[in-house]
């Protein structure tokens, strides 16, 4: 299967957008590939998963930015980053560093995997924060923020009395959410 | 509460809910008050982090069921690791290689400090108590005892003895011990008593590191002696023992006294001791026997640098080697004697009753 740059352009476009289609396509031309990789250098079918979806966040990231321009076929740049990313955690868990891997070409990804990672670590930690958070407060953050819910949607679902109520405990609930995240995130940063 | 009311303001003013009064009112806020500008801005921010982290999830969301739903239709097939032996061994290629360098290495260390500190049995300063016997001689001997005996020699035609020592019956049946280095290289071995009859003999066992070796008498003259005088002492000596020795230095048997003088052989060779006694070319292969008549050793070597010091395998390695002898079935009716019956007797009788059992053991 091979994709010329126009379609290459639309599948990042429809990636930036969370478009299905395009995570679809993506999946279909490069699982196998990336797979392949990871189980020839020490690692198993969870692990290959995770770095591809990690690879596929890596390109989601760059996709959205829209500053991302393809140097190299969309192939590569996704080996380079699968790649990467595999040495990178082979070299975390002080595994033996395959010298096989990376006989293919390449592209230098070091700075996309750079910032992918910061980023990729204050999720984390606002992921921690929430965990953290604790009932309702997490459901109601979550409810709000990332699905986006009404104010009053979420009064009727959680049991306030009205909008308002609901509102005034979510704002409770965001402090101590900031509270908790900046206080972990300066503890990262440490 | 004023926070409350703070982040609902920014909220609604980042989301555009805010009338325009309002926007100016909380421009107006902003500019006359820095704190509340800089938590804004902190807010914005943190309301940006949270926005990105939303379609982080989402998008992690859609990877994981696009993921599971190729997955059901077979679009992708999770290819199962290399087999699990396969993964250890690349896993750890490099710490087993180490590993088994460093194996390898201390194994030839203490292969080459073992050999380093086993004694060399055959160094210069130990002399083999096996006697080499010149033609001459032997025909001018044997002259001698064939005037005195009408006696039937059982040695190949026309070939002189080469060497020989001394070897004695440890079962009446026809067994005698003698040394591993009295026969090596003999193609044919007969052994003669201290009455100068001669029998051919086969070497059922030898032990080049006990130094011991077991001949059965195969020769239609001999007739079994019937349960042995002396006994074969299973357990160790002590030091000062006095012990004797007969041995065939000579056409003769010929009868030394001494004493256990240590514990171990030659450069603390286990396997022997030492005793103070003056043994001769010949006498390899002789019975060591203590003041009660019991066989405890069998002489092996002299130090050629020392005066009355010579070697000898200590007796219980004579039940060591019978078991080896034993595995073969055709052997399985050897008894060794464990009590002397010449305990209490003189030294004079107690010789008498050994001599029998004492042989040269002749090779040719």
């Amino acid at each position: 299967m091979k994709t010329d740059s126009t379609d290459e352009k639309a599948l990042l476009k429809g990636l930036a957008l969370n478009d299905r289609k395009s995570v679809e396509t993506i999946y279909k031309l490069y699982y196998n590939m990336v797979q392949t990789l990871i189980i020839n250098n020490n690692g198993s079918a969870d692990d290959a998963r995770d770095i591809f979806q990690e690879t596929v966040i890596v390109l989601y990231e760059k996709a959205k930015s829209g500053s991302f321009e393809l140097t190299a076929q969309l192939k590569t740049y996704v080996y380079s980053v699968s790649r990467r990313l595999w040495l990178k955690k082979l070299q975390q868990q002080q595994k033996y560093l395959p010298n096989v891997l990376g006989l293919d070409e390449t592209v230098p990804v070091d700075d996309d995997i750079e910032s992918h990672g910061q980023r990729n670590s204050e999720f984390q930690t606002m992921e921690k924060a929430l965990l953290h958070l604790g009932e309702p407060c997490k459901s109601l953050i979550e409810a709000f923020y990332l699905q986006k819910r009404s104010m009053t949607e979420i009064a009727g679902h959680f049991g306030y009395t009205n909008a308002d109520n609901a509102k005034n405990q979510k704002y409770k609930c965001l402090m101590r959410l900031r509270k908790i995240f900046f206080a972990e995130f300066k503890n990262n940063d440490v | 509460m004023q926070d409350v009311q703070l982040l609902d303001a920014i909220e609604r003013f980042l989301h555009g809910e805010m009338s325009p009064e309002e926007i100016a009112s909380f421009e107006q806020l902003r500019k006359s008050n820095p704190e509340v500008d800089e938590k804004v801005v902190e807010h914005t921010m943190f309301l940006q982090q949270m926005d990105q982290f939303s379609d982080w999830k989402s998008f992690k969301g859609t990877l994981n069921d696009v993921h599971n739903q190729l997955l059901e239709s077979g679009v992708i097939t999770e290819a199962a690791p290399k087999a699990t032996v396969i993964q250890l061994w690349r896993k750890y290629k490099r710490v087993m290689a180490v590993a088994a360098s460093i194996a390898g290495i201390t194994t030839l260390l203490i292969a080459s400090m073992a050999t380093y500190y086993t004694q060399k049995k055959t160094a210069s300063d130990l002399q083999r108590l096996r006697g080499e016997y010149k033609s001459e001689i032997t025909k001018k001997a044997n002259e001698v005892i064939t005037k005195v005996q009408e006696r039937i020699t059982k040695a190949p035609e026309n070939t002189p003895v080469r060497f020989g020592g001394t070897g004695f019956l440890i079962d009446g049946k026809g067994y005698i011990a003698t040394d591993e280095h009295v026969v090596n290289g003999a193609t044919s071995v007969v052994v003669q008593n201290s009455k100068g009859q001669e029998f051919r003999t086969r070497i059922i066992y030898t032990n080049k590191e006990t130094d011991l070796a077991i001949l059965k008498i195969e020769d239609d003259d001999f007739r079994s002696v019937g349960p042995l005088p002396y006994g074969i002492r299973k357990s160790g000596t002590d030091l000062g023992e006095p012990l004797f020795i007969l041995g065939f230095p000579r056409e003769e048997i010929v009868y030394n006294e001494g004493y256990m003088s240590a514990k171990t052989g030659y450069n603390g060779d286990t396997l022997s001791f030492q005793l103070g006694v003056s043994a001769n070319p010949g006498n390899s292969g002789g019975p060591v026997f203590n003041k009660n008549g019991e066989v405890v050793g069998v002489i092996t070597a002299r130090q050629t640098k020392a005066v009355g010091v010579v070697f000898a395998v200590s007796s219980k390695n004579i039940f060591r080697s019978l078991e080896d002898v034993k595995k073969d079935t055709s052997f399985q009716n050897i008894r060794l004697t464990l009590n002397s019956s010449i305990k209490n007797l003189d030294r004079v009788q107690q010789i008498k009753r050994i001599e029998e059992g004492v042989f040269m053991v002749k090779c040719y």
